[in-house]
């Protein structure tokens, strides 16, 4: 069995891979990135390999992503988060031809062709609004860790409008919202309807065109998915809960093995 | 006596300024406005009164100014904080023509006439890079005073050099900068300097003329007065009052009524 590995070190979560030559996922793990990037992709990695149950040396390639990947000092190869969320966009649903991935600090849209490789893309990274930090914000303002969102915009009825023009400025909009009594579920569905508009503006200047794939931390939440489905006025992708977050280190292991086959090939001519 | 006064309702703090009939100031407040907006204008005035040992009676006008200005209640007449700012630059420093205002929440170019009429501005009103918040944000990410971030940064020789633009992401770069064991008076310095980039263009666009006169709160930041006169290659004019300047430029536009409701000849002395 060949086993490769995946490790996507993003700017808010690391998140780690381990998949066998059967396209099976053996482990996954992640955890939030913080400022020892290194120390954290390494206990990260540690802790999939010990609920894979199998050694490092068992682990033939890896190939690390995300905007810390060159700290990940155990990786065989690095690439970017683009080729990485294709590569993993593709494996999940090969009919993908855009992608939309919400991070913690990042937006992209990109376009891929029928072998996962990228044709345009375009990104959000200046400004927090069109990021999950627009959503972690807004939640921090009303009192709500980042783990309660989910459950909180389960509940909204009627959400209200955020303008989304400023993670910072949003913060007034948000306490002139709840002195006037609006509930805090809408005014969090709100703020994602507000990112939301953002990513389809984002989508439209790739071009967007069928199947849509839409990855990355944010997804978890089921109403995003819905509300950017609505505007495209299509269907959408999302990949389970589960593997959501970690498509780009899915990716990535799906490359590593790619890799492995191209060596092979090379040293058997 | 016939007194005029003036009532800056900000974002973060609501100053008073009461001055007498030769423009002089004799009382002033500062507080944070808090969420009760109504109160805290009230409270500034009466700080303000107390102060000055002036009875509310002998107040003939006042304005309200700044975000909460339609707040204050007991006020006449309400003037846009861009006007006010203007106007007390030019009476503090009559050579003003460019006035940089930062607040807690915006920063302001605007210029302005030998007359203290307003003929530019500009104001960040889509996105809070580079203003006071994210001063606000860097103290409390590295657990230091507002009030003594400016001297911490006039400490540091090398400067980091801040590379995100939001005042979002910032705030987490400089707690990575703490992670790579940087020094907080390099941080600091960084931040200091991003900021006087960002007004910087933002002075740009309005024309930056002598003299250049420095309001708002963060203007009584020693290293930000620092960080701005280096990146504009000119002096800028300060002054303890430059805090209270949406204030004063209240109260001096609260004193012309009380000058035209007396001699109403003389009208056209403005509001």
């Amino acid at each position: 069995m060949t086993v490769t590995a995946g490790i996507d070190v993003g700017s808010t979560y690391t998140k780690v891979i381990i998949q066998s030559d059967d396209g099976v996922i053996l482990s996954r793990a992640a955890a939030p990135t913080g400022f020892r990037l290194r120390e954290l992709a390494r206990e990260t990695y540690d802790r999939a390999l010990v609920e894979a149950d199998i050694a490092e040396s068992d682990v033939e390639y890896v190939i690390a992503t995300g905007i810390g990947r060159h700290q990940v000092d155990f990786k065989d190869l690095h690439v970017t988060d683009l080729t990485a969320g294709a590569r993993g966009a593709n494996f999940l649903f090969p009919q993908t031809q855009t992608i939309l991935d919400i991070g913690g600090q990042t937006m992209k849209a990109s376009r891929i062709d029928d072998v996962a490789k990228v044709v345009s893309f375009r990104l959000n990274d200046k400004c927090a609004a069109g990021t999950g930090a627009f959503l972690e914000k807004t939640a921090r303002y009303m009192g709500y860790t980042t783990a309660e969102i989910g459950p909180l915009l389960s509940t909204s009825k009627e959400p209200v409008p955020i303008s989304g023009v400023c993670a910072v400025f949003a913060e007034s909009e948000v306490i002139n919202h709840l002195s006037i009594g609006t509930a805090p579920a809408d005014i969090m569905q709100g703020a994602i309807q507000s990112l939301t508009a953002r990513a389809v503006q984002l989508m439209k200047r790739v071009r967007a065109e069928p199947e849509f794939t839409l990855v990355g931390g944010i997804l978890r939440f089921e109403t995003m998915s819905r509300s950017v489905s609505d505007l495209l006025e299509a269907e959408v992708n999302v990949p389970d809960p589960e593997t959501v977050q970690f498509v780009s280190a899915l990716g990535c292991a799906i490359l590593a093995r790619l890799r492995l086959k191209k060596l092979a090939a090379v040293s058997a001519a | 006596m016939a007194y005029a006064a003036g009532v800056d309702v900000g974002s973060t703090q609501t100053k008073a300024i009461v001055i007498d009939e030769d423009r002089k100031i004799v009382g002033r407040s500062l507080l944070d406005t808090g969420a009760n907006v109504i109160k805290a204008a009230e409270s500034a005035f009466v700080a303000a009164l107390q102060q000055g040992g002036v009875d509310e009676e002998e107040v003939e006008f006042v304005v309200g100014t700044g975000y909460g200005r339609y707040r204050v209640t007991f006020g006449n007449t309400q003037v846009t904080e861009i006007s006010c700012h203007g106007r007390g630059a030019v009476h503090l420093f009559p050579e003003t023509r460019t006035v940089v205002d930062m607040g807690g929440q915006d920063t302001k170019a605007i210029s302005v006439s030998p007359e203290g009429e307003i003929t530019d501005f500009c104001m960040n009103d889509k996105c809070a890079a580079g203003t006071g918040r994210f001063l606000g944000a860097a103290a409390a990410a590295l657990d230091i005073p507002l009030d003594d971030l400016g001297r911490v940064s006039l400490q540091s020789d090398r400067p980091i050099k801040i590379s995100t633009t939001c005042t979002v992401f910032a705030e987490s770069e400089v707690l990575a900068w703490i992670g790579k064991g940087k020094k907080i008076e390099d941080i600091l310095a960084g931040v200091h300097k991003s900021i006087a980039s960002r007004s910087a263009s933002l002075m740009r666009r309005v024309g930056i003329n002598d003299q250049v006169t420095f309001t708002g709160g963060v203007s009584r930041n020693e290293g930000m007065v620092q960080a701005l006169e280096d990146r504009l290659g000119t002096e800028l004019n300060i002054s303890d009052d430059c805090h209270y300047m949406g204030a004063l430029g209240a109260a001096l536009f609260a004193h012309d009524h009380v000058v035209a409701g007396r001699a109403p000849t003389e009208a056209g002395v403005t509001s």
